[in-house]
């Protein structure tokens, strides 16, 4: 009995001190935790600002986990974070819910690219008629001649095309169904535009490291995923036909040309289903913060301003290497402008 | 061969003259249908037994080979990395999944038990009895995710925000029905001679039930709270909900926070697993493998325990 | 006792006594907490049903029968039914439930039976070391770590489960699967190809995952038999087996029994891991190989970017979901009660 009680005893003690000797010396009056939410497209990012910052600011800790935009949302209304992520923006009816209002910020950008799976063709280029048709479940053969005619020196096969779409539900699934809906009016009409599409076809896999695991285990399989992934991941990327009708291989420049080509509103909800110019991948969105307008705590104020603004300058500088697009010059001072509208008590 | 007992005519025995049964004679055959019987069923059951923990080492072989080079104590005291940082480890995951499934620990044992003690002793016939019994059994259908999003509405929305505590409790919950329903079966099984010996000697209740059953029934309490346990920290979607995750140690300002979001290495392994980077993917792997001892450490303290309370 | 307590007549108070005061009181105080815990779990679950209720309220009334019947899940159209679910949920449940106690009780009774322990000892005997204080001590120690290992497949989290399962189960199994297609596609579980997660998968992992508490709860039933039952059986005659399938079986099932539907209920609400491999399609087939959709799963798949109609629709799901396991357990509770009819007074 006794000695059940000292070990009982000793564990729990055990525990507290372990984690209070791993503490760091945070004992500072001035030390703010600030805690977010929300979209995991940008998760890498921002939990690298974060964590830069923090080095910087030793009395500033930022949180961030990603739980979905909608979620992050929810949050933002309920009030159980202190900023919130997504990728879909914030709809008028939930920008509403909020009492004392929402301030949108675009922190960053990304594009969403299709990879595949076909041995021996290490170039592909897809015309927009081929890969709405991909995913509307019209086009099933890689010998298509919508397929053939774009890539005549290329051997295609005469194998079915295995296409992988999310099973869950996703905002990078939401933005590709918003541009392949704004270039096939079929698709508008069914699936539509969701960020759970009732997909015609495709095997349905989890999150970003579900579809690279089943393009990498499924020849002649084809899939969307985010460009950070395929990049990291060394996936094959298809060349795509923007609006203006060239085929653009994804790449920084390309990306960049998307988002130039397109003029940040003052509401700071710009959205690119289908971006013009010549030199534009067809596939990038933005993807935003969401802040409370008023913070009683002054703290907090000054440490979300402090990380916001870090995430704007240095933070821009480590986009590309993990994959997102670096944000244009005008649209940075857009956004600085906006933080002035986050106040105090 | 020669079989001096048939087992068809067990009384008709040939033998020399004399009046001994020769013991040495009395064999086991193969041959015969019922001992082949025996055999083939034995064999078959170790069979099974043997592919049963096959999983069990294909699964730890996987998480070595994978995480394994990642294992070293730098893991326990670094935080975890971002993206194309080298290095790294999840110390304060750790911490975190210990303080919250203790905290649910410390919620449903005693829940759990004195539920059972319900069950079979104070009112085993009483409708209210059934109508309990179904309840634990409805909670043990209960998917982790409707428990995170239980816990959200009931403790997060109340108190403000993400916390241990909501993670906690969130743990508690699918732990319970595990906890109520094993206790129950164990003190149900301890022999009722004991139990009527303690009210001959003049025991209450509660002396019987704290002095004779629970210590009789020590390991069935323990294999069901191990169960529970092994479950409750290997839980991801309660702890989105509830506790979301945490970057740094579990100090706020140099005092712990229980009211703040916490780590805890599932939430860790869901999130590394999901990243494009290696770095971050191989420590995923070494979680898992950390949690797996984790889990087996508190069992074989748990044993070591019930056989001091034996002795 | 009467003599006991006369020649006790100097010392303190013998055990056998009646109670004090205290714990008197104590015993009422006692009585009293576990009527409360009994009502706290009632109150919990009726609140969780409450809460879920509440939020489903809106897609009841819109969508009402519908739902349970229909099989197409179109948030654009804002059309949703959730038979594949139901039926995805039901046969991997089924199936897990058949794989897992096979082999769940397979381990309980090589346990209880001491297989291992006896296979060492006579390895030992043969060395001639059985009796040594050091090695004596290893068939104990080799049964107890064997039982650690089967209760550490619990403490797998169900994410790793997931991963294993896309990374080692599905590329094993899917050279047998196409071959089995292609020979016998003609019964309807085979039917269909394996492109991948699928209904087969998930119930492979489904039933690992249940099967150490099957396995952990079984072998306590089975080791609170009393011996003398099985002495009895081995003093009549009986091979080991007969005693096990006539005498053990039936005086444990009732823990036996007690297992399997904690084990169900658990493969019921399973998340994680069979979002990962189930397959996620909204199809309704008798096909092993054909991916299928849970209650579950479609809970975690989509319960993180729902707004707040889709929300609606999913608590109706999981108002569905737990109206299957207040089934399920009904129909065991129902069971249970006439199998058992005629062994009240064993012990």
């Amino acid at each position: 009995m006794i000695i059940k009680k000292m070990l009982c005893f000793s564990l729990i003690s055990l525990v507290l001190g372990f984690g209070l000797f791993c503490s760091t010396a945070d004992a500072a009056e001035d030390f703010v935790k600030l805690i977010g939410a929300g979209a995991s497209f940008p998760a890498p990012l921002y939990n690298k600002w974060f964590k830069d910052y923090h080095g910087l600011h030793p009395n500033v800790q930022v949180d961030y986990q990603s739980v979905g935009s909608g979620s992050g949302i929810k949050n933002c209304i309920n009030k159980t974070v202190d900023f919130a992520a997504s990728d879909a923006g914030m709809k008028p009816e939930e920008r509403a819910q909020c009492d004392g209002g929402v301030q949108l910020l675009p922190m960053t950008a990304g594009a969403i690219v299709l990879s595949y799976n076909l041995g021996g063709v290490p170039e592909l280029k897809l015309p927009r008629e081929a890969y709405a048709g991909i995913f509307l479940g019209k086009v099933t053969k890689w010998n298509d001649p919508l397929i053939a005619k774009a890539n005549p020196d290329v051997k295609l096969p005469d194998s079915a095309i295995n296409v992988v779409v999310r099973a869950d539900s996703s905002g990078t699934t939401f933005v590709f169904s918003q541009h392949l809906a704004a270039i096939s009016p079929e698709f508008a009409r069914s699936p539509g535009v969701n960020t759970m599409p009732n997909w015609a076809v495709g095997t349905r896999s989890k999150g970003n490291e579900g579809i690279t695991a089943s393009l990498r285990t499924t020849p002649g399989s084809i899939g969307y995923v985010e460009y950070g992934y395929a990049k990291a991941q060394r996936l094959a990327i298809a060349a795509l036909e923007n609006k203006a009708g060239k085929f653009v291989k994804a790449s920084m420049p390309s990306f960049q040309a998307s988002l130039g080509a397109v003029e940040m509103p003052e509401d700071l909800m710009a959205w690119l289903p289908d971006p013009p110019g010549d030199d534009s991948y067809p596939i990038v969105t933005y993807t935003w913060l969401l802040c409370y307008k008023r913070y009683d705590d002054a703290n907090k104020l000054k440490a979300l301003k402090g990380v916001i603004e870090y995430g704007l300058t240095e933070g821009q500088k480590s986009s590309e290497q993990l994959g997102y697009i670096p944000l244009p010059a005008p649209v940075v001072a857009k956004v600085k402008d906006a933080l002035n509208n986050i106040q105090g008590k | 061969m020669s079989e001096t007992v048939t087992h068809e005519s067990p009384d008709r025995v040939t033998q020399p003259p004399g009046d001994v049964i020769d013991l040495g004679k009395l064999e086991k055959s193969l041959r015969r249908p019922r001992t082949a019987f025996n055999f083939v069923m034995s064999g078959l059951t170790s069979l099974m037994t043997i592919m049963a923990l096959v999983p069990l080492f294909s699964v730890v072989l996987m998480l070595l080979v994978r995480g394994g080079k990642r294992l070293s104590l730098s893991v326990f005291s670094e935080l975890p990395p971002t993206a194309f940082e080298q290095g790294g480890g999840f110390g304060n995951a750790v911490v975190g999944t210990l303080v919250m499934v203790g905290l649910a620990a410390l919620i449903s044992v005693p829940f759990g038990v004195l539920g059972a003690v319900f069950l079979t002793e104070v009112g085993p016939k009483t409708r209210l009895a059934k109508v309990v019994r179904m309840c634990a059994k409805v909670l043990s259908g209960f998917p982790s995710i409707l428990a995170g999003v239980f816990a959200y509405g009931a403790v997060v929305l109340i108190t403000g925000g993400f916390s241990a505590v909501a993670g906690g409790i969130a743990l508690s919950i699918l732990m319970l029905p595990t906890i109520m329903l094993t206790a129950e079966e164990a003190i149900s099984m301890v022999p009722s001679k004991m139990r009527e010996a303690a009210v001959g000697m003049g025991a209450t209740q509660a002396q019987t039930v704290w002095m004779v059953l629970l210590p009789t029934a020590f390991p069935g309490l323990l294999t069901g709270v191990m169960l529970a346990v092994a479950r409750a920290a290997g839980e991801t979607a309660p702890l989105l909900f509830t506790a979301l995750f945490s970057n740094y140690w579990l100090t706020s300002g140099g005092r712990i926070d229980f009211m703040q979001p916490m780590a805890s290495l599932a939430v860790l392994i869901y999130n590394f697993s999901a990243m494009p980077f290696d770095n971050q993917v191989e420590l995923a792997w070494a979680a898992a493998l950390v949690l797996v001892l984790l889990v087996l450490m508190v069992n074989l303290i748990g044993q070591s325990l019930s056989r001091k309370t034996m002795e | 006792m009467s003599a006991v307590s006369e020649s006790n007549v100097g010392t303190a108070a013998s055990i056998a006594r009646a109670p004090t005061f205290i714990e008197k009181y104590g015993n009422i105080v006692f009585r009293w907490a576990t009527y409360l815990f009994a009502w706290l779990t009632v109150f919990l679950v009726l609140y969780i049903v409450y809460t879920i209720t509440k939020q489903a309220l809106p897609a009841i009334s819109k969508h009402g029968w519908g739902f349970i019947t229909g099989t197409t899940w179109d948030p654009n159209t804002r059309v949703y039914g959730v038979l594949p679910e139901i039926w995805g949920t039901m046969y991997s449940s089924l199936l897990a439930l058949f794989i897992g106690s096979l082999f769940g009780l397979a381990v309980a009774i090589f346990l209880s039976e001491h297989y291992l322990a006896a296979f060492v000892f006579s390895l030992l005997k043969a060395v001639g070391l059985q009796f040594h204080p050091v090695w004596g001590k290893l068939p104990d120690q080799l049964e107890r770590l064997f039982k650690n290992l089967i209760e550490l497949l619990a403490a797998i989290p169900s994410v790793v489960y997931g991963l294993w399962g896309i990374f080692f189960i599905i590329p094993l199994i899917r050279p047998f699967c196409l071959a089995w297609h292609a020979k016998l596609g003609w019964i309807p579980i085979f039917g269909t190809t394996l492109s991948g997660p699928g209904m087969l998968p998930a119930a492979i992992v489904l039933s690992i995952m249940i099967m150490p508490t099957i396995s952990a709860i079984s072998l306590n039933a089975l080791l609170a038999v009393p011996p003398k039952l099985r002495e009895a059986a081995y003093g009549l005659g009986a091979t080991r087996w007969e005693s096990i399938l006539a005498i053990l079986l039936p005086t444990a099932s009732k823990g036996i029994f007690g297992a399997i539907i904690l084990a169900f209920g658990r493969a019921l609400g399973e998340t994680m891991a069979l979002a990962m491999l189930v397959g996620n399609s909204n199809v309704i087939s008798w096909s092993l190989f054909s991916p299928a959709n849970t209650l579950a799963a479609l809970l975690a798949n989509n319960f993180a970017e729902a707004g707040p109609r889709e929300i609606g629709v999913l608590m109706f799901a999981a108002l569905i979901l737990l109206g299957i396991t207040v089934l399920v357990n009904m129909a065991g509770a129902f069971v249970l009660h006439r199998a058992s009819v005629g062994q009240e007074g064993v012990r």
